[in-house]
């Protein structure tokens, strides 16, 4: 299924949650809505879903007019991040009421809701669950149970806000995995909004940057990582070193020092450079783009981080570097980026 | 060892505020009801049968826990109607509707009686059209039932809105993403999880209904069999000096409340379990 949405605009009050988003989604899609929260991202899947209408724009389903319907008429499947479950029905029972509210005329027979249950109970692996309530139930479970119920109705699309907000992070990583193959194995076009970039980038086909009620970027996760459309993005996108800088004359300056990188095709004013915090190569006093002192290294992973001090500024960085390589706190280092962005701030 | 073995618990004065909780139960309740079948003791079997099983004590116990049952009744459905619009809408004057909900707590009975006969009375405001209409209200059962629900409302409002307050506006919303109608949503999803408050509030507004006696007497006409309540029917007995007759009437009274009392709690436990609470 195809979702195509234009111009969408949506205010509560005077807050501007969607500010003219366009954004097309293609059948089969895995997307990543992700943003920081007040980003817009669960207004317009709420919009898209039909829990909440839009002040202006449109929405359209396989080219037809999601807005002239209701919720319940867009056959999509929603999952809520506190699940949003049925506390006073079975397991069972949670996975079969979008069966059993059907109308009377294209409503299954008992025999067959049961099976089609069954069928569901067993995709998300919790078929020895049926009779538990859902409060007997880890948060894990509940959200399996909870897309279930939602894929029961066999949607055109499948919703889910921040589906593993709530969990642990060892839940979450297992459940991210299972989602990835559930989604290779059923092909629904689905969306998930997140907070979480890790999240967005594991799972997702594409991912979709918003931030204050606009779409920022969009891209496959590779691209969105390797190559951020601005500051925002790539401050939000992977961890990066952050340092304010001044574009002059096709010259790059850390406070009263000029930097020895190039500045082509940048536009003069004060601006922002980004580096990949394992992008930052560590190498002799002296050497390299930047002067600091390492005041702490800390180990862990395949990496060792040291944070290291600035010369001439009163700003620490932390960078990534390689386990094998000499760093003991007191060094004094120079610093080349490997790879860098410079944004207009 | 010996000393772990004494357990320890995270919320210390068992101890006190068990002992406190026995004792003021037993001076506040429990002892003034069992002063109550002491009294009745004084009748000998033949006596208690003959005093309970009289048309007038009958006819006063069928008036009492038949009327407040269908008063609870009705106060269930129009006060669930109540707590729903009150936590669901914003409405001008919506403060207000929720404070005039405690009116009946707070006015003495016997004002409520006095101003619902007023009302009802063939002259009054609402008694002439209805009489014009055939129906009379005020010294009548009728009127018996209408005081009833007049004092049993904010017993089903109070204990519902908070449980309809804390209810999560998601469920609604994945019951309408799932396809169910407003019907559905309303019948499988929403009311089920309400069921224990409802239950909780109907026998709270029946229990209050059994034992009203001040607003009742002014607008019953009291006349015996027909508009005469359990609780007036002991007065009269007391005023009587016929004590043990009145406390044999009380026991009745007493050990159905608490049996009808006792089967709503199991009811609304049932619910709660169901619900997931």
């Amino acid at each position: 299924m195809t979702i195509e949405v234009r111009n969408l605009t949506k205010q509560f009050g005077s807050f501007v949650a969607l500010d003219d988003v366009d954004l097309t989604i293609g059948d089969g899609e895995l997307l990543a809505l992700l943003g920081p929260s007040g980003s817009g991202k669960t207004t317009l899947l709420r919009i898209i879903a039909g829990l909440e209408w839009p002040d202006a724009g449109e929405v359209t389903i396989d080219g037809e007019s999601a807005l002239s319907r209701g919720a319940g008429e867009r056959h999509v499947g929603f999952v809520f991040q506190h699940y949003a479950l049925f506390r006073h029905m079975s397991v069972f029972e949670n996975v079969a009421f979008g069966l059993r509210v059907q109308p009377r005329r294209i409503r299954k027979s008992e025999a067959a809701i049961r099976a089609r249950v069954k069928e569901l109970l067993d995709l998300v692996q919790l078929d020895w669950l049926a009779d538990r309530y859902p409060n007997q139930l880890s948060g894990g479970q509940r959200q399996r149970i909870a897309l279930a119920r939602a894929l029961a109705i066999e949607p055109r699309i499948l919703l889910l806000d921040e589906p593993f907000g709530a969990l642990d992070a060892k839940v979450r990583k297992e459940l991210r995995h299972w989602l990835r193959s559930l989604h290779k194995e059923i092909r629904v076009t689905s969306i998930f909004v997140t907070h979480d970039q890790e999240e967005a980038l594991e799972v997702a086909n594409r991912v979709v940057v918003m931030d204050k009620g606009r779409i920022e970027q969009t891209g496959t996760p590779t691209e969105v990582y390797d190559h951020p459309a601005n500051a925002f993005v790539h401050g939000f996108i992977g961890e990066s070193i952050e340092l304010p800088v001044e574009v002059t004359d096709g010259q790059v300056r850390l406070g009263d020092s000029p930097l020895a990188i190039a500045a082509d095709g940048l536009v003069s004013g004060p601006s922002k450079l980004f580096v990949r915090r394992h992008d930052m190569q560590v190498g002799p006093s002296g050497s390299g783009v930047l002067q600091g002192a390492v005041i702490r290294v800390r180990t862990f992973g395949p990496v060792q981080r040291a944070e290291v001090a600035l010369t001439g500024g009163n700003k620490a960085i932390e960078i990534d570097a390689p386990r094998d390589q000499e760093l003991r706190p007191g060094d004094i280092v120079g610093l080349k980026p490997r790879h860098y962005r410079i944004f207009a701030a | 060892m010996s000393a772990s073995i004494r357990r320890r618990n995270t919320l210390p004065g068992f101890g006190l505020s068990m002992g406190l909780t026995l004792t003021w139960l037993s001076l506040i309740v429990l002892i003034p009801l069992a002063g109550l079948f002491v009294k009745t003791l004084e009748l000998s079997p033949d006596q208690f049968w003959g005093i309970v099983s009289s048309r007038r004590t009958l006819s006063a116990l069928k008036i009492s826990f038949g009327l407040a049952f269908l008063a609870a009744l009705v106060n269930l459905v129009m006060g669930t109607i109540v707590v729903w619009a009150l936590v669901r809408y914003r409405f001008p004057g919506r403060k207000i509707f929720d404070a005039i909900v405690d009116v009946p707590f707070a006015l003495p009975t016997a004002v409520a009686g006095v101003a619902l006969t007023a009302l009802f009375a063939e002259k009054g405001w609402l008694g002439a059209p209805l009489s014009a209409l055939g129906i009379k209200v005020a010294f009548t059962p009728v009127g018996i039932f209408v005081a009833m629900i007049f004092i049993g409302i904010p017993f089903v409002v109070r204990t519902v809105q908070p449980v309809l307050q804390d209810l999560d506006p998601e469920i609604e919303e994945a019951a309408a993403s799932l396809g169910a109608s407003r019907w559905h949503t309303m019948s499988k999803v929403i009311l089920p999880g309400l069921t224990p408050a409802l239950l909780t509030g109907l026998a709270l507004a029946f229990a209050r209904a059994v034992g009203e006696y001040g607003s009742v007497i002014f607008i019953a006409g009291n006349l015996p069999n027909v508009s005469e309540i359990a609780p007036l029917l002991i007065v009269i007995r007391l005023s009587e000096f016929r004590y043990a007759d009145a406390t044999a009437i009380a026991v009745v009274m007493l050990v159905v409340s608490f049996a009808i009392i006792f089967l709503v709690n199991r009811l609304q436990r049932w619910a709660q379990m169901r619900a997931g609470g």
